[in-house]
């Protein structure tokens, strides 16, 4: 009996470095590439129309792939664990290679798959490719816990092995003689959808800023490494309006998807890095983005809640306002104010939006503005992002919104100087908000405060063809400021005046809240040097998560910030609520 | 569960049937008996004193639980030592995510514990009916007399959309009933002048704090009525349009205490609102009488309406800005503000803020929090900047995108030299980049 195996593509769309695919096809006689169209997994129910494009062209540039390869890509509707005791039968299928997913939903569904391979005598294989990192070592590391500061993070990740080479592609040299059954029935029975047959519009709609797929993917990481050496500055580049706008060297949706494997990238970045700073180490701030994706990945990986505040052991618990009128006047850019209207509008035409522009939208709707809420918008953004993950989703959304990770809340992003700071001209808002084009830059921020006779020459009155603004900046940033405040006094339990000390200190160190004491300057190795190993070590007693659950558990009365000297009931404790079982 | 709730309990303890009484009854005496006989501790010995002092770690459910379990501590779960304090949450589930104090519940401390209610505040969400809700139980503390008293909004203010009278009436009779209030906290509600002279009239010899932001109908006189009576005030908190030249030369007179914090908010509701002066005198007598005082001030304004501040001297320690303040107020600020311990910035622009900060590590040698969001130092004045200041800056807070790297330091290396000069380890603070 031969071999005959099954790889189930999910993410790590890719033929390049899939190491559970090579290893699925060693010694296999046949081999059948799959992908599951399963529309009720979690999470995909919420998906706009860019993002199934997008998730199409890589099916498509896949089966094309595959074609040069005498094989085919099958795509099968239905969910997995129908799927599979079928497929096992009826192609008689003794191996199944899929690349490992951290999500918590993932491993769920993986378990009960793997479980089902057993019962049919499948091998399964499964291989880390998706992350840098095996995530749980990480954990490991960290004494069980997953780091809850990106500092942390980055100094656990200077204390991991390297990561592990990519894996070789997969040519027809690596296939041999491992061969696919194609029937002629094919396209009809295993062929990509079109975005018609999934049931959308199609007419009208745009070109894709982001064309999806590998092929498009490894061009631009080309193109981004060309670019980075043609500078020759690995420095975060200067935010300015240019950037707002979608870049063809942006590969944030190739990573999400895994068109792109992130340790290709990782090595490309570290050999452009050697040969253009001759031979130095690249500092860790050069995988920046692959790092934040790694650090939520992480913390995300063992919490099913993680995308949730209640029962979210990472998560504060704020009392967000429910408004689905002021949400939905968010979500669909008509709060009145151009700059995140526009960015708004820009996410739902495109896909994909800056990350600072993620940032004024997300404070806008969260801490600054609405106090909706960042759930809601991690729904939205679920639906129209394209590199939006579960883990990378819902770690950024409650990072921004000052609900976790030690966030400092003081800071907040202006939704009329923010946008006037980044592009004075005032183009990026003529571009995704046409209505507004004729206003001059002095107003286009602001158009409420334009005279009369600037928005009728500017055909285009504020209340009649563009919304006033929804709410009183100045006015709901003092409240919410005081909400966040008193909120965060509450963790801390902390008594004093100061503004910056409400947030609890980094939860590395131990019980008595000072810092990490000495910083060795004898070495100067920059951010591998010894004193981050102390810093890490000292957490290992009380870790961030324990912490933090500690500080959430005890919910002391009266909180009034400046009774320092008038303190009341101090060892009175009332739980928040009364809940009826 | 299918135990009913502790309040469903019947008036003589237990959340059994009654027919079963009798039944537990014997036991207990007998086990009681044997345990004496055998020298062991029995639960039914133990003092009710001891019991409550238990009982006061538990959370308020574990304690319900527990006061089912017999009568005995069923009467200690009823001591009025353990209802001084309660806060009230009302929220609806409409328009919050989280959950509300049990309506039962609420009905039971009313009925049997509102007179021994000494610390009382309320946590509303953005809805009508929870303020609603709050006045209604307000108007029924009559017979108790409150120390302390917080009407907390955790989203919009819905306060502000009760009918002024309502409100009013409902905190009067607190006002009126309590005569021993010490701690007020009745931010962005539609308190008025002549609700605070009922303040002033029976609580005038123990009201030590008292804050109300954002008071819209409370006028300069009203709060100078409470200023010249409540000799005792310690903490005050209002908004600027009510600081007035008389108010802190009242709070300096002789006849006050030592006032320990003032805090105002400075909020513009138009742009190109004007704001009046105080003037120098004023704040030093403020500071000859109570040298320790605390000014924290935040600002809410427009760039051009900040002319009127920081042309003298003021005793400020904590100040925020939570809109874009340009350089040139940051630059008088490093001139004016010689007590400042926390200076905070939310935005300021695109131009370096490389000699303000210096000026400021110079000129305010208390300095020792301060925190930058929006803005530009380069990476060099930065450090100078950490090295005038030394290891008395325990908060540091800078967002990543403030350092603008130079010749002499770069992103990477920044860090260390800052931590070298605090004595700690620092980084900045970071945003995700997706």
């Amino acid at each position: 009996m031969g071999v005959n195996t099954i790889h189930w593509f999910r993410k790590g769309l890719r033929l390049h470095d899939n190491p559970s695919l090579r290893d699925s096809i060693r010694g296999a006689d046949t081999l059948r590439c799959i992908y599951i169209l399963d529309p009720w997994f979690a999470g995909s129910s919420n998906v706009g129309i860019n993002r199934w494009r997008f998730l199409l062209h890589c099916l498509e540039d896949l089966d094309a792939s595959l074609r040069k390869l005498n094989s085919r890509l099958f795509v099968i509707r239905g969910q997995p664990t129908d799927v599979f005791p079928r497929l096992f039968k009826e192609w008689q299928i003794n191996r199944l290679s899929y690349e490992y997913d951290s999500e918590p939903f993932g491993k769920e569904r993986d378990a009960a798959i793997q479980k089902l391979a057993n019962e049919a005598a499948v091998e399964v294989m499964v291989q880390i490719s998706h992350t840098l990192y095996d995530l749980d070592k990480i954990i490991e590391l960290n004494g069980g816990q997953p780091p809850l500061t990106y500092k942390r993070f980055q100094a656990l990740i200077n204390r991991m092995d390297a990561v592990e080479l990519p894996a070789e592609t997969i040519t027809c040299e690596v296939i041999k003689k491992c061969a696919t059954p194609i029937g002629d029935d094919h396209d009809d029975k295993f062929g990509v959808p079109s975005l018609e047959e999934l049931g959308f519009e199609t007419e009208g709609l745009t070109t894709a800023v982001w064309p999806g797929g590998e092929t498009e993917a490894l061009m631009r990481l080309e193109r981004h490494l060309e670019r980075k050496a043609w500078v020759a500055n690995f420095e975060r580049p200067r935010m300015n309006a240019n950037s707002l706008l979608a870049s063809p060297t942006g590969l944030s949706p190739y990573l999400r998807f895994g068109c792109l494997s992130c340790r290709l990238f990782y090595f490309k970045l570290s050999d452009l890095y050697r040969k253009v700073k001759k031979n130095s180490t690249p500092p860790l701030s050069l995988y920046g983005q692959l790092l934040w994706r790694e650090f939520f990945y992480t913390t995300a990986t063992n919490n099913p809640c993680f995308d949730k505040m209640d029962g979210n052991p990472v998560c504060v618990q704020i009392p967000w306002d429910r408004n689905p009128e002021a949400l939905a006047k968010w979500a669909e850019g008509r709060t009145g104010f151009p700059w995140i209207d526009a960015i708004m509008s820009q996410l739902r035409q495109e896909g994909w939006i800056h990350h600072l522009a993620r940032h004024a939208v997300a404070c806008f709707l969260t801490r600054g503005d609405l106090w909706i809420s960042w759930e809601e918008g991690m729904k939205v953004f679920e639906e129209l992002l394209l590199d939006a993950d579960w883990s990378v989703n819902a770690g950024s959304w409650m990072w921004l919104s000052c609900s976790s990770f030690f966030q400092q809340f003081f800071h907040c992003y202006c939704p009329v100087g923010f946008g006037r700071r980044t592009d004075p001209n005032g183009d990026y808002i003529r571009r995704y908000l046409p209505i507004l084009r004729a206003y001059p830059a002095k107003y286009i921020y602001d158009p409420w405060n334009a005279p009369e006779e600037v928005q009728k020459a500017a055909k285009c009155i504020i209340g009649v063809h563009y919304p006033k603004p929804m709410v009183n900046h100045a006015e709901a940033s003092r409240i919410n400021i005081e909400r966040m405040k008193q909120i965060y006094q509450q963790l801390s339990c902390y008594r004093g005046l100061g503004l910056l000390a409400t947030v609890p200190a980094n939860p590395t160190n131990g019980p008595s809240g000072s810092n990490v004491t000495g910083v060795n300057t004898g070495t100067s190795q920059g951010p591998g040097g010894s004193s981050e190993e102390q810093y890490v070590q000292e957490g290992t007693s009380r870790t961030g998560t324990q912490q933090l659950l500690h500080l959430i558990s005890f919910h002391v009365l009266f909180t009034f910030e400046e009774t320092s000297s008038i303190t009341f009931l101090k060892t009175c404790f009332i739980p928040r609520v009364f809940k009826k079982r | 569960m299918k135990r009913a709730l502790p309040m469903n309990e019947q008036e003589d303890g237990g959340g059994t049937n009654g027919g079963s009484q009798q039944t537990l009854k014997r036991p207990c005496k007998q086990r009681r008996e044997r345990d004496l006989e055998e020298n062991r501790a029995c639960w039914e010995c133990l003092p009710q004193e001891i019991l409550l002092h238990i009982f006061q770690y538990l959370p308020l459910l574990d304690r319900a639980y527990a006061s089912q379990v017999c009568r005995g501590w069923n009467q200690a779960f009823h001591m009025p030592e353990l209802w001084r304090c309660f806060e009230f949450e009302l929220n609806q589930p409409a328009s919050s995510y989280l959950k509300a104090t049990h309506p039962d519940l609420i009905k039971q401390i009313i009925k049997r514990h509102a007179d021994h209610l000494q610390y009382v505040s309320f946590k509303v969400d953005s809805s009508r009916e929870s303020a609603e809700a709050a006045c209604d139980i307000l108007s029924r503390l009559v017979n108790c007399s409150l120390k302390t008293l917080g009407l907390i909004s955790t989203a919009r203010p819905s306060f502000m959309e009760l009918p002024k009278s309502h409100f009013i009436s409902a905190l009067t009779v607190v006002f009126v009933n309590s005569k021993s209030l010490s701690s007020l906290k009745i931010d962005d509600t539609p308190v008025d002048d002549p609700s605070l002279k009922v303040l002033v009239a029976n609580n005038s010899d123990t009201l030590k704090l008292l804050k109300m932001s954002s008071c819209p109908h409370v006028s300069p006189a009203g709060i100078l009525c409470v200023a010249d009576q409540c000799h005792g005030l310690r903490e005050l908190a209002l908004n600027y349009h009510l600081l007035s030249d008389e108010l802190l030369i009242a709070l300096s007179s002789e006849k006050h205490v030592h006032l320990e914090h003032l805090r105002i908010d400075v909020v513009s509701e138009n742009p190109g609102q004007q704001f009046h002066t105080i003037k120098k005198s004023s704040w030093d007598a403020m500071v000859r009488h109570s040298p320790k005082f605390n000014l924290v001030m935040y600002f809410f304004l427009y760039e051009e309406e900040f002319g009127p501040f920081f042309r003298d001297e003021i005793p400020v320690t904590h100040l925020y800005f939570g809109r874009s303040v340009s350089k040139d107020v940051l630059g008088r600020v490093g001139l004016t503000c010689p007590r400042l311990v926390e200076l905070v910035v939310c935005a300021n622009g695109l131009r370096p803020l490389d000699e303000e900060l210096i000026r400021i590590a110079q000129r305010c040698t208390q300095l020792s929090a301060i925190g930058l969001g929006e803005c530009e130092v380069s990476c060099s004045a930065f450090v100078e900047f950490v090295k005038m200041c030394g290891d008395r800056l325990t908060q540091l807070s800078i967002m990543e995108e403030v350092l603008v790297p130079d010749h002499r330091y770069g992103l990477d290396d920044i860090h260390w030299e800052v931590s070298k000069h605090l004595g700690r380890v620092w980084f900045p603070d970071m945003m995700p980049t997706w």
